[in-house]
This record gives C-alpha cells, structure tokens and sequence, in this order.
C-alpha cells in the first residue's frame, strides 16, 4: 500500500487510488468540476491542480494515480493561484445569470467561486453565446452556462449506453450537443441534470418553478418500478415538486430512471380527493361516514367466498397487511396481488426474489434474460448489466423478441423454446451457464404473465438450480410492479377457491361475486367485473376508479409512511412528505375505519402498532434496507409442456405504466417524443441571452 | 565552422535529385539495413543513446532514452511506432521537406527505429494539407514494399513490418502526440492525461513511441555512420545535425541542414542571404516556431541555436523555424497574430487554453490598438502564467510563451503605443 504525504499529514492508501481519492481520504477537500467517481477520468477542468513535490508543474489530482513517498501540497500559493485561475476562467464566459438560473443555490460553480474564486472578474471583453440545444422534453439546455466538463457526455457514454452527446467544434467554439438535435433516448437521461455542475443542462418541467431553499426534503423510496431506487421528495406546500435521486450502492447508486424522476407531476392530477358512490348511475361525494358505512354493509351482506380482494401495483405492506387481515376476519380467501396474471409461487420466498441481488450483478459473469427486457422493466438494473457488461468477460444472452439493452446481447430465439433446450443441456449456452463461477438467469414478467407460465417458471427453476455456487443464488426474478414482492412475502395470495387473477374475473363476469375490493388495482380488465359491487381504494381516477361503484380515496407514494419490498426483497420505507389531497387519507387508516365499521375492528390504531403485528407475522420486514438472503428449497410446483408462443415483453410504453405516470403531462410528452417520435425538431435555439 | 557537405544526412533537401528508390540508393540510403538490424535492438538504442540524438520535433527530449521506455519484452500487446508528421507549427516546414524530397531516409527510420522498439507495425499521421508529400511518401513506401525492404521479412532480416500513412484532417493540436493518438483511431483530436505515458498505454493501449519525423530520419543515417560522428557535431548535449528553416524578413528564405548550436547571426547571412537591410535592421526573432518567446536584437547578435542555448534566454529552440523580423515588423500585431492562431487552434478540451486563448488574443488585440491600460499589461502576463504549466498538453504554454516573450523585451513599446493613443485622445477631445 502506498504511503504518501498530504499536507503534512502521512496517509497509507489503496494502489490504484488517486491524489484526489487519497486527499479525500486525508479529510482534505479538493474541488472539481470533471471528476466523478462514477464516470471516466477526464481531468479537464482543471480545478483539481496540487503541488506535488519535485513537479515543475501542479499536477490534476483526479487523474494522477498514487505513488509510494508522494509529497502533496494543496494548499500552498501554487495551488491557491492555479484554482484561482482555473476560476476565473470559467467564469470568463459564463453568463451572470445566476439569479434566473435554476441551478441557483445548488450550483457547484457558485458554491466554489465563493471558496476559491476572486472577488472581482477582469475580463473586459464580449462574453460568449452559445445555442441552445434541443434534448428533448426532460432536459433543458442553457448552452451558454456550459463549462465543457463532458460529466453528461461520459455518462451518456458510459452509464446510460447512448453515444448521442458529444462536443463539436474546438477551442471557444467547442460545444455539448446531441449532433442531430434529437431528444436522448435513454431510459436514465435525466441524470445529466444531476451531474451537470453548473446550469446548463436543468430539467425542463421544473423549469422556474421552485428554488431549492424553498423546498422540503423528504427521503424516500422510489415505486415506479420495482428496483425500490432511494429518492429524495423536495416539496414545497403540499406540493411535489420534484423527485431526485438519493445515494444507495446496493440499490440504485446515485441514478433514478426519467419515470421515477418525472412521473411526481402526476401527483397533482386526476386525484381521488373525496369519497364517492355510485348512486343512479352516478358517481356522487359522498362523507366518509356514508361511505365506509356502504362498505361494510356490502361486505357483511356477501358471502364470504362471493367477496375477493385485489391489492395493486403501488401498494404499501401496511395497507394491504391490514386489508388482508381484515378479509381473514370475514372469512375471505379470494385474495390476490398478481394483477398481470404472474404463475408466481410463493412457496418460499428465494421462488420470487432477485436473489442475486442488483448489486450482485457485478460479480455476475454469465447471464440469461428469459422474456423480460429490462431496459424498461427496471432501467437501472440495466445500468447495472451494462455496468458489469463493460468491465468485460460477461456473457448475456436473452431469449425473447428482439432487444436494445444499449449493450450486444445474444439472442437465443423468441419462445421457451430454446428455454427447454437449455434446460435439457442441449443448446450451447447451457454449458456457458454451467463453466460459468457465477451465473444468473433473470426471468421476467414476460415469461410467467401467460397461461403457460407455470410451465416456464417450473423450467427456469430447475434450470435456476443449476446456477447455485458457493455463496452464490443466480435465479432471479424481474418484477414490474413495486408492491408485487411485499405482496407476496405478506402472503396476499388465493387460500380460496379462485386460484388467481383470471379465476377472480371470471368469477365477477359470471356473477360469482358480490363484492370486489380493489386496492389500488388499475391494471386489470375492468369490464370483466360484470355486476359485482365494486369498491376501489386508491389515489387515482384511472381504471379501478372508473368501474368503481364506492371509492375510497387513499394516500399516493409521497403521502403516506409506508413499507416497500423492491425486487432484492430488500424493505425500504417511504416516508410522508406532504398531506394526501382533500379528504384523502393514508391507505392502512382507512382499512382499519372500514374494519370497525364492519364490526370486525383491526387490533392496531396506530402505525406502530400495525407494523409490529406485520414484523410479528412476517418476519422479513423486520430488516429495513438491508437483505436476508433466501435459498432455494426443492420445487415441487406443476410441470408440463410449455406453448410455443413467442414471449411478449410487459411494459409496452416504458413511461406509462401506472395511474401516476398515467396521470402525468411530463410522461406523455415523454410518450410522443420517444415512442411516437414526434420530436420538435430545431424546437428551442435560443442562447440564454437571447433577450 | 559550417557543417561540411560531408556531413550532410539530408542530401535531397532541395529535390535536386531523385526522390525514389533508385535515386534514395544512390545517396546511401537502405545500404546495409540488414546489418543495421543485426546489431540488435539492444544496441542500436545504445548508440541512439550515445549519438547524443535529441527529439527534432520541439520539445528536444533524448530519442534514445525514449525508445529505451518501450518495454524490452511484450506483454501479449502489440507495439507501434508512430511517425508525427503533422507539421504544423507556424514557420517549420522541414518534414514537409524531407518527406517530399528524401522519404526513403523516413522509411527506412521507420523500420529501424520499429524494430529497435519490437514494433511490428508503424503509422506516419501526416498533415492533410501535404497532399503531394503524401504522395511521394507512399510511393516510396510501395517502391520500398516492391523491394523487399519492408513488409515480410523486411530487408532479409527476418523482421515483419508494416507502415501505413494516414492523413491528418487538419487540426494542429493532432500534432501533439496523445492527441495524433487519439485522431489515429478515429477520435475527435484531444490531447489525453499522462501519465499513462505512451510507451506504456499509447495506441489503442499498446506501447507505443511517437517521434518525429526528422528524429526518425537521421536515425539511420546515425547508425551507419556511428554514434560518434552524430556526437561530434555540434556542442556537448546538443549534437548533431539538424534542419532550419529560415523565414521572415531575410532576403533567401529557406531550409538548411546545419551543425547545432551554429550562431544564429552565421545561419541567417551564410545560408538566408542575410537579414533584409543588413543584419542592423534585425528587430527580433523567434528562434524556434511560433510558441517560443520571442527575443529582440540584443540576443540575436549572440544566440547560439541549440536546445540549450535558447533555453538559457529563455526562449527555445522547439522546431528550429527560425522567424526573421526586421524593424519594420509591428511586433504587438506580429504576436498578436500568434495568439489567434492559439486560439484557434486550441482544442477546447480543458479550461485555461480554452478561455484563456481567446482572452489572451482579445485582450492582444486591444493592445495592438492601444486601446488598454497600462495595468492591463501586467494582468496580461499574469494571465499567461495561470495558463502556462496548468493545462493538459503543451498548447497552452504554447500559447502563453509568445505573448510572455513579448512583455519581457517589448514591454515599452507597448507602454508607448497606449500612452500614444492616449494623447491622440485627449488632443481631439481638446480640439
């Protein structure tokens, strides 16, 4: 390990470590502009110059690697004057227009030109213009503020696999553009915002909106999709006004996909503020009271076994662990979280999990993707894959339609063909996944949402045992919906007649039920409720909403402090960071009002006392943000031939697939600008200054 | 003591002759490579090493020490070696010279110095503007191939070797060598962080050396005629032979082959026919292409064109263009002129070449005029130095030099230009 000097103080590192990594580790602050840990070295900004003893010149520290009996000075003349400089530089042509930058109060170029910088500029010259840039309708561009730190060209590079922002030109008339003018396709493009240090590139919906002192930090988890990326709510009243990502190595690093990123304008729209009920042929406001009153005199007329409950996509543990408890005091077994149709078993909980876990991934060196494509299913387990595809010696192929996963794929067919055929040991990959020290197989929604499914899931999981190493589980199931693991490890499954989410259906069509209970559940066929009673708790009028004859309005993901399992089965909590709209409330409140209304009063009036019931009853909650491995036991599930079909993959708009994104002007002009490609092309060529 | 014809490495430096492979054999060249090759390649960075050889394309780094870098043994990885033909720097046009009238002497360099370095392949990355020098160097490269020189077993030696030429689209940064690098496979031309150095990680990874082309030029030449001739040429540390080229304000410009460290008064009236209105009229000169300082007569009259002896007045020997400016040179404008050129040229990768280039020639500008403060001249020299030593490649002290030159002896004449507008100004307002 190589010891150097810094500032005097002797310091021992890791090799292969920079000047910059071991001043950090030294407690001593360097300022940068380039560098980021996650991104390649660049070292052009400059901002990171030391001394190093016996170097004629002050050297980048971000890019110097660590050598044994280094001596390193950072704060002598030398280096105050070449930060200075640097300083000035940059702020030689960037505009004075911090006071209508959005960037404002977190920008790094103000934050360091007031440590480091000079109290007064000397350039006397005409400042530079530079055009706008057209990224399409998530990134704003105020090309004029840029420094040329190519952070965002790096990473669209690098992370995010679009090689579509680069510099042209040279010297003073270098510029960041996306060469055709065409909005970044990428999943996770909106991570520029982050990572750009200054304001050139700022998002576009939060354009002038708020400023950052303004807003309320709320740390929280994400529900978009099923990774459970840790994010930071920002809101200002009740309001949300934007959702960042917050740091998590195991989970999301410091990224978040665009939907998670940009759906939270859906909160404001289409909101469930009040409850209603369906009186002659009309929904109308009703009071809570009239209400759950209704509720449970429906519950109570119906049988048991002519009652089911359906939890949906977005649904917090809480809510549906009293919801199920409060269907057990009923005597109702008809339960049921598998919207899509899933043939998921939860016989034990390794059966559904990603046991790999997201950040396993990287220890991966060989991997199969059976029908799922998750670019769109969980963006940043993509990154990861990507992630681990460019370290190298990472074999991946997929079976399933044709894929984009912004990095080469092996495509092994469309059908569970070539899955029976690397079960059998026939194809060659079989053998790729067997020499493999750390294999995995990631089955998605694709495979199991189809009548055949139960088939594939029985074939992937023999196959799955297959892939067991040494402290290594490579069977991994990709999960769409964020409530879909909880769901699961709560036991929100069928212990009664109707078997699943299609039985349920054609029950109600047919008249078998009297009374459904929809949870949040938007994705289902809503016409084949036929006439049973239907009552919808959720936070949006989308399609439970519409069918419903009582709606109980609820709390959205920002609203209410709830527990999330996402794909690890890690459970992560979502924190409160404003009040639900109107008379709206938070989901598990209203179930335990319901269950006293009903006569069968839920043994908990309070948060605490509900999650220590949940904990009691199902112990994996009891670890929030951490993982308890699970191991596959032997798998008795049902075999049977598998169809031919060819596997369809979930999600076919990746920025509408639930009612908040549903709800959201930002995802459909997302929508028509990536999927029906109607980009305003040339849209935006001012230059900041352009009056 | 002029150099003697005798003594000549470049003896179709004027095209005099015939520049193929028939005319090359007649001069000398490819005699005896075979035997060349067998001294080893243990030997031939020996007497590269003892010939005293420095670096011809500016920065006068030792050529043997530099081919010693590359690693005796592969790691699996290929070698290269790669031939900075970008000649660029304002005032230099020998490469260009020797490329069109001498290249067997490049190509044969290049098998040499490639086989000194294990390097079974080699690129010439040549200006794009020298269409016609392109020209000639790959006929001599296909006449060389025909021959047997290079290409499998390469003169009998058992030595495989491929060279390739690939022209510039006309950046000067490609000249630098990371930079050349990275326009080689394809990328936008940006100098690239060192370390790692390119004898470690160069083209596309591999060890690789990048010389210049009158560096690898010479080197047979060297080699056949022993270290020892090189080294008794010239001054201690700086021997050897090397080719000027002589422009400005003197009567016969042109390229020379002279001995190092010749007097910059004899080079100039022995083979430039003399400074225009006699070597009295000389205001200044800029020694070694355009990014080193200029000097005014004062050091003219004794200046000594070697590495050393420019460094020692400050200023450098780089390239050897000796750029000739007579009295009725406006040397603020002459700068100036510089400083647009280093902007235009920067590559915009890092920050104090970037925006200081363009406030550098902006604020040059101005001083062209007059139209500045005296002060400001003071925060324009300490603007260069927050520019110079703070970048990632040379440019930026390329561009710093000139303008920091040009205070150091002709800050005066700056003071009177302001002071001159300054009066005008205040005579019309009075009027």
């Amino acid at each position: 390990m190589p010891k150097l000097t810094i500032d005097g103080i002797p310091v021992e590192v890791e090799p292969g470590l920079t000047v910059l990594q071991a001043c950090e580790r030294a407690g001593i602050e360097i300022p940068r502009f380039c560098y980021h840990e996650r991104l390649s070295i660049a070292g052009n900004c400059r901002m990171c110059l030391v001394e190093q003893e016996k170097a004629p010149k002050p050297i980048a520290s971000c890019a110097m690697p660590v050598m044994e009996g280094m001596v390193i000075k950072t704060n002598t003349p030398m280096v105050q004057k070449a930060r200075r400089g640097v300083m000035e530089f940059l702020l030689l042509n960037h505009p004075l227009d911090c006071p209508i930058c959005d960037q404002g109060g977190e920008c790094d170029l103000q934050d360091q030109a007031m440590a480091y910088g000079m109290d007064h500029g000397r350039y006397e010259e005409n400042k530079r213009a530079v055009r706008d840039k057209y990224m399409g309708p998530l990134v704003k561009t105020i090309m004029t503020r840029c420094i040329h730190c190519t952070r965002c060209v790096r990473f669209a590079t690098e992370v995010a696999g679009v090689e579509e922002l680069g510099a042209l030109g040279r010297g003073e008339h270098m510029e960041i553009t996306t060469y055709l003018e065409k909005a970044l396709a990428s999943e996770v493009s909106a991570n520029v915002i982050d990572l750009c240090p200054v304001g050139a590139l700022t998002s576009k919906p939060y354009a002038f909106n708020a400023r950052p002192w303004e807003l309320r930090k709320t740390e929280s988890v994400d529900v978009m999709d099923a990774v459970g990326s840790n994010v930071r709510v920002d809101t200002r009243g009740r309001e949300v006004m934007r959702v960042l990502p917050r740091l998590n190595e195991d989970v999301n690093e410091e990224w978040i996909s665009d939907k998670s990123r940009y759906a939270c304008d859906g909160l404001r729209r289409q909101r469930l503020d009040r409850p209603y009920l369906h009186r002659d042929g009309k929904l109308v406001p009703v009071t809570w009271r009239e209400a759950l009153g209704a509720a449970a005199e429906r519950l109570k007329a119906a049988r048991p076994e002519r009652i089911a409950a359906v939890a949906g996509d977005l649904c917090d543990a809480e809510s549906m662990f009293a919801l199920k408890g409060l269907m057990a005091s009923l005597g109702v077994g008809n339960l049921e979280c598998r919207q899509d149709g899933a043939k998921l078993p939860a016989s034990s909980r390794a059966d559904y999990l990603f046991n790999t876990t997201i950040a396993g991934i990287e220890r991966a060196d060989a991997c199969l993707l059976v029908g799922t494509n998750p670019r769109w299913e969980a963006a940043l387990v993509n990154t990861r894959l990507r992630k681990r595809h460019l370290m190298g010696g990472f074999k991946i192929a997929a079976i399933g339609p044709a894929l984009n996963l912004t990095f080469p794929v092996e495509m092994l067919g469309d059908g569970p063909k070539a899955l029976v055929e690397i079960a059998a040991g026939t194809h060659p990959f079989a053998q790729v996944l067997k020499d493999a020290k750390a294999p995995m197989l990631i089955l998605g929604m694709g495979a199991l949402a189809r009548p055949d499914g139960a088939a594939i899931y029985a074939l992937a999981r023999k196959l799955g045992e297959g892939l067991k190493r040494e402290g290594w589980n490579g069977f991994n199931v990709l999960h769409t919906a964020a409530a879909r693991v909880g769901a699961m490890d709560l036991g929100f499954l069928p212990s009664g007649k109707l078997g699943d989410i299609g039985a349920v259906l054609d029950a109600a069509s047919g008249g078998g039920l009297d009374v459904v209970y929809l949870l949040g559940a938007d994705e289902i066929d809503m016409k084949r409720l036929g006439k049973s009673f239907v009552i919808y708790q959720g936070h949006h009028g989308d399609a439970g909403a519409h069918r419903a004859d009582l709606i109980l309005p609820g709390a959205a993901y920002t609203e209410k402090n709830g527990t999330y399992v996402n794909l690890e089965g890690r459970a992560q909590l979502a924190m409160l960071a404003s009040a639900p709209p109107g008379e709206a409330r938070e989901d598990w409140k209203i179930v335990r009002a319901l269950s006293e209304a009903a006569g069968k009063t839920l043994p908990y009036d309070t948060l605490g006392a509900l999650r220590q019931a949940m904990v009691k009853a199902h112990p994996s909650f009891a670890h929030i943000g951490g993982v308890e491995p699970a191991s596959l036991a032997a798998f008795n599930g049902a075999a049977g031939a598998p169809g031919s079909g060819a596997f369809a993959y979930p999600i076919a708009n990746f920025y509408m697939t639930d009612p908040i994104s549903r709800a959201s002007t930002t995802m459909a002009e997302c929508t028509e600008a990536f999927l029906n490609g109607s980009a305003p092309l040339g849209a935006d060529r001012g230059t900041g200054t352009h009056g | 003591m002029a150099l003697q014809d005798k003594d000549r490495i470049f003896t179709n430096l004027y095209g005099l002759h015939d520049f193929r492979l028939k005319g090359a054999r007649a001069r000398g060249d490819w005699d005896g490579t075979k035997a060349l090759l067998e001294r080893g390649r243990d030997t031939i960075i020996q007497q590269m090493k003892d010939s005293g050889l420095r670096g011809r394309g500016g920065a006068g780094f030792g050529a043997g020490l530099k081919w010693s870098f590359m690693p005796k043994k592969s790691d699996g990885r290929p070698h290269y070696l790669v031939v900075n033909a970008d000649e660029g720097e304002p005032g230099t046009c020998k490469d260009r010279d020797i490329m069109r009238h001498d290249p067997h002497k490049l190509v044969e360099g290049c098998l040499v110095a490639s086989f000194a370095m294990g390097a079974n392949a080699c690129y010439i990355y040549i200006r794009g503007e020298f269409a016609r020098e392109a020209e000639n160097l790959q006929v001599a490269i296909d006449e060389a191939y025909e021959a047997g020189l290079i290409g499998k077993n390469a003169c009998g030696s058992g030595w495989d070797f491929d060279l390739y030429v690939h022209r510039g689209a006309g950046a000067y940064i490609c000249g630098e060598e990371t930079a050349l690098l990275e326009s080689l496979e394809g990328k936008k031309g940006q100098p690239r962080l060192k370390p790692p150095f390119p004898a470690g990680s160069g083209l596309y990874g591999c060890p690789t050396t990048v010389n210049n082309v009158e560096t690898i030029a010479v080197a047979p030449t060297i080699l056949r005629r022993g270290p020892a001739w090189f080294a008794g040429i010239g001054r201690p540390n700086n021997t050897g032979t090397k080719v000027f080229c002589i422009s400005g304000h003197v009567n016969k410009p042109c390229n020379v082959e002279e001995e190092m460290g010749i007097p910059l008064k004899e080079l100039i009236e022995r083979h430039a026919g003399g400074v225009r209105g006699g070597w009295d009229n000389i205001y200044a000169c800029i020694p070694g292409g355009s990014s080193v300082p200029v000097v005014p007569k004062s050091v003219c009259d004794t200046l000594l064109m070697d590495f050393d002896s420019c460094r020692a007045v400050r200023s450098g020997l780089g390239t050897a263009a000796v750029i000739v400016m007579d009295k009725s040179t406006d040397i603020v404008r002459a700068i100036a002129r510089l400083s647009k050129f280093y902007m235009h040229e920067s590559c915009g990768q890092c920050t104090p070449c970037r925006e200081g280039t363009g406030w550098m020639w902006r604020v040059m500008e101005r001083m062209v005029r007059g139209d500045a403060e005296i002060a400001e001249i003071d925060m324009l020299q300490e603007v260069t130095t927050q520019i110079d030593g703070h970048t990632i490649c040379a440019l930026g002290d390329a561009a710093a030099w000139p303008i920091q030159g040009l205070i150091r002896h002709f800050r005066p004449e700056m003071e009177q230009r302001i002071a001159e507008r300054r009066s005008r100004a205040q005579r019309q307002a009075a009027e």
